[in-house]
């Protein structure tokens, strides 16, 4: 229960921590509210027992918000000009708001972050998480259940997953270069 | 850019190195312990990109330079690949645990698991060059002008 009274807190922390980003005009001051949302979200993961899916969420908070601190701010680009939105902002809050009075109920009906989760006395080798946990010791000999199926029952999704990053890194070496940009030819 | 003040570049240099282990250790005992390849291979970015916020891009690019960078980011996602092929070729599936079938080693300990290590590795180093080239890239634009004739610029990246 206490899982779940801080993950209500953590939500709505986040809440209000995006609309603070997307509301201020200091550049910086946003950079570090995505920040806090970033760290909020790693957090909901602790809570929720899956430290695989907080590591690499907390690290990669972290680079990105080194880099839209340095490709962003210390560039002079330091305040957002322009008038707010206020219509928009103001339906963007009655959306959260309504999306949270769905969400929350649902936190307490789950057995979220319970022992009951998992050390149900049910059998779950029906289900495909079941086997895994069951088996993949044995089959894999990876202590990690998570490493085991990123890297070895679904290794084709990691292999697509490094072709994404792969493929982001060549758009932005094309689309950036300097070398070989010339004017089209007439 | 030639950097910050003495006290951030010496506090740099030693934490460099430490969080520059931290991801290496993540990343060799990822098929043990929470992490892998991808928070790894994140986290021995990050060391070089400290690097480059607190020394500058030219100290960074002379522990490790774009040529290089840009090399072993091909060679991790081709040796992740290959892993995938080997399996292909000797375990008769694509990304069968070939190595763990032929020798299984004991539970719970670094030297085992097969190939899942490897390739940790590989998607490791994949994944330190692709953001350390991603970062070099983007700290280097600049804006130009202002309003409605602003226009990105990128110096010495090509």
């Amino acid at each position: 229960m206490l899982t779940t009274h801080l993950m209500t807190f953590l939500m709505v922390f986040m809440i209000i921590v995006s609309l603070k980003a997307l509301m201020t005009k200091n550049l910086l001051s946003a950079a570090i509210s995505l920040g806090a949302v970033g760290i909020g979200v790693s957090l909901v993961f602790l809570l929720l027992r899956a430290p695989d899916a907080a590591v690499p969420h907390i690290v990669v908070e972290i680079l990105t918000l080194l880099l839209l601190i340095r490709a962003t701010v210390r560039r002079g680009v330091r305040v957002v000009s322009g008038q707010r939105d206020i219509f928009g902002a103001s339906v963007a809050a009655v959306l959260v708001v309504l999306l949270l009075a769905m969400v929350v109920p649902i936190f307490y009906e789950m057995p979220f972050g319970s022992e009951a989760a998992w050390t149900s006395s049910d059998d779950h080798t029906e289900l495909a998480s079941g086997y895994y946990l069951q088996n993949g010791l044995a089959q894999t000999g990876s202590a990690n259940i998570v490493t085991a199926v990123l890297l070895d029952y679904r290794a084709y999704d990691t292999l697509g997953e490094a072709t994404v990053l792969f493929t982001a890194v060549i758009g932005a070496l094309v689309l950036l270069r300097q070398r070989a940009r010339k004017p089209l030819e007439e | 850019m030639t950097g910050m003040t003495v006290i951030v570049k010496t506090v740099t240099r030693w934490t460099a190195a430490l969080i520059f282990l931290y991801g290496a250790y993540v990343v060799a005992y990822g098929h043990l312990s929470p992490g892998g390849g991808f928070a790894g291979g994140v986290i021995l970015a990050c060391s070089y990109i400290i690097m480059v916020l607190a020394h500058g891009r030219e100290a960074a690019l002379g522990k490790l330079p774009k040529a290089v960078a840009s090399r072993l980011d091909s060679v991790g996602a081709l040796a992740f690949l290959a892993l995938a092929l080997v399996g292909m070729v000797v375990g008769g599936l694509f990304f069968a645990n070939w190595l763990q079938n032929l020798s299984p080693g004991t539970a719970f300990h670094v030297f085992n698991a097969g190939i899942i290590p490897l390739a940790n590795v590989a998607i490791a180093i994949k994944v330190c060059m692709s953001l350390f080239l991603v970062f070099l890239i983007l700290a280097s634009v600049r804006m130009l002008g202002k309003g409605e004739q602003a226009e990105l610029r990128c110096d010495e990246v090509d």
